[in-house]
């Protein structure tokens, strides 16, 4: 198929669509109104079903009522709007439920702003709701991430029964780029014999739930859960890395963050600095291992992010102190500039920071 | 090459429409593009902008920041908004029609274009922006017109082939007033 220009919101419907999504429950907010505008026009179209939900409360709900029918199905929102999904996805999370949840996160806390931030990161990697369960994150930093991140997230949710997040920022949402969709090779997937879609009077009826009363019970669920997760850091670990061999200075950064940091590491190779970077693609699980292969010659690991150094937690986790860490943000919507970034580049090079 | 383009005036005078243009024509000659709108809490009437990256490697951040290589205002606050995230020696093709005044910066490459009165000579004012772009397209030579016209169907739809010859026509009228002046 040709590329074609599309703002990240229209992909992400697009994409959905691409991967089977048959349902769609949302609420509008800035700076991701533009998902279930397109879903409403292009999902009937496609034979599926979108919905305008009272809340986003009740979004969540009812694609946890599609995900057990077995239906693929989707909810997209802005930071406050997931926020209130939270009870929705733990729950979805302890009955395995599959679903896709898309966040284009704005500034926080609270109500907050319209423009773009990365300050959910712990909500999207720590889980916002309650207990023991973990959800796989996608942090795509292009439209055609966007495409290609939102299908995959479609085939993981089911195989692994759980909830899988993206996690971009309105930047993404609103910028257009050229994407193309291409066939992509379908992943063997096991039949959803637990969906409740009805026995037939042949069965047992399934029951999707996340009730254990009897502590042994739900400790076994958990333990049952907690392999899964434990495969998921095993497996689906993905990032794009470059220089780290030889870097002075590593930089860290996801999402719309990282092109902002590509555009400084430019600048900084034409003033003969050497850097290195670490872009996780996800953010749970996040790329521990590649910080091994920083080599002896960097001075510092610098991350960039649109909050207060959520990410710095997980750096410092992968860094082990082999490095000093250090840290460039914006928050409320503002963006950070390359400029600032190169600063700081030069002053970790050059031994002032 | 990389292009880092700021357009700019007040809602409704089809800002975002050329910088749409400007990135799907850059997209049909398998150039990397990326297109940013302005968007937050605005009044009616407020100004608007879009930010448009046109290069042949990928594209790094696609918000201009002191970066910027063009800007094209079409009002005065944006031009006093925007003069400022251009790079030395990058060029701002001012609306002669609506900015009476001078950029305050002496290091930038100034085109003077009188987007509305070229456009009314066309019988139809709402192609000023097409006039902007089309002396934009003539100094930096960024994209083809071709490209305009072609990438003008995508993104207005296929039923709007009427509306071809009198675009084509603004396009030209821009080209032609920044020729006059660089010819001076």
């Amino acid at each position: 198929m040709a590329k074609v220009l599309m703002k990240g919101n229209e992909a992400v419907g697009a994409a959905a669509i691409k991967a089977g999504c048959k349902y769609f429950f949302g609420y509008p907010i800035t700076p991701s109104s533009e998902i279930p505008e397109y879903m409403s026009k292009a999902l009937p179209e496609a034979g599926g079903v979108f919905l305008q939900a009272e809340s986003e409360v009740a979004a969540i709900n009812m694609v946890y009522g599609a995900g057990g029918a077995g239906a693929r199905c989707m909810t997209a929102s802005s930071s406050p709007g997931i926020s209130l999904k939270q009870e929705g996805i733990t729950y979805a999370a302890g009955a395995e439920v599959p679903c896709v949840i898309v966040n284009m996160m704005r500034g926080g806390p609270g109500l907050g702003s319209i423009q773009p931030g990365q300050a959910d990161y712990y909500q999207s990697t720590r889980g916002g709701g309650n207990g023991d369960y973990r959800t796989l994150c996608y942090a795509p930093a292009s439209i055609q991430e966007i495409v290609d991140y939102v299908i995959l997230a479609f085939d993981k949710a089911d195989y692994y029964r759980n909830p899988v997040l993206i996690a971009a920022d309105g930047m993404i949402g609103q910028m257009m780029e050229a994407v193309e969709f291409k066939e992509s090779a379908h992943t063997d997937l096991p039949p959803k014999d637990w969906a409740t879609v009805g026995t037939g009077g042949k069965r047992k009826p399934n029951i999707i739930n996340s009730v254990y009363l009897e502590a042994e019970t739900l400790q076994a669920h958990n333990k049952n859960l907690e392999n899964k997760f434990k495969m998921m850091e095993e497996k689906e670990v993905l990032y794009e890395a470059f220089g780290l061999e030889d870097a002075e200075v590593v930089l860290v950064a996801y999402g719309t963050t990282s092109r902002i940091v590509k555009t400084a590491i430019k600048q900084a190779e034409k003033k003969g600095i050497k850097v290195g970077m670490v872009r996780p693609i996800t953010i749970w699980p996040f790329p521990y291992d590649v910080f091994k292969t920083i080599g002896s010659s960097a001075k510092g690991v610098l991350a960039v992010e649109m909050s207060q150094g959520q990410i710095m937690d997980d750096v410092k986790i992968a860094v082990e102190g082999r490095q000093p860490v250090y840290f460039n943000g914006t928050q409320g919507g503002m963006v950070p500039t390359p400029a600032s970034i190169l600063a700081d580049i030069e002053k970790i090079a050059g031994g002032t920071k | 090459m990389e292009e880092k383009v700021i357009m700019a005036g007040f809602g409704g005078q089809g800002i975002m429409a050329i910088g749409k243009l400007l990135a799907y024509a850059g997209m049909l000659e398998e150039k990397q593009v990326t297109w940013m709108p302005s968007y937050g809490p605005e009044m009616r009437g407020g100004t608007a902008n879009c930010a448009v990256v046109v290069s042949d490697d990928s594209v790094g951040s696609p918000l201009i920041s002191k970066d910027g290589t063009a800007a094209i205002a079409m009002n005065l606050p944006s031009m006093i908004k925007f003069e400022k995230e251009l790079v030395p020696g990058g060029k701002l093709i001012v609306n002669k029609s609506l900015i009476d005044v001078k950029p305050t910066r002496s290091d930038l490459d100034v085109y003077y274009v009188s987007a509305n009165e070229l456009a009314l000579e066309l019988g139809n004012g709402k192609v000023a922006n097409m006039v902007m772009l089309g002396a934009y397209i003539e100094l930096t030579k960024v994209v083809e017109v071709e490209s305009i016209l072609k990438a003008f169907l995508k993104v207005f739809g296929e039923n709007k082939t009427d509306l071809i010859p009198l675009n084509k026509e603004a396009l030209a009228k821009g080209a032609e007033a920044v020729k006059k002046l660089q010819e001076v």
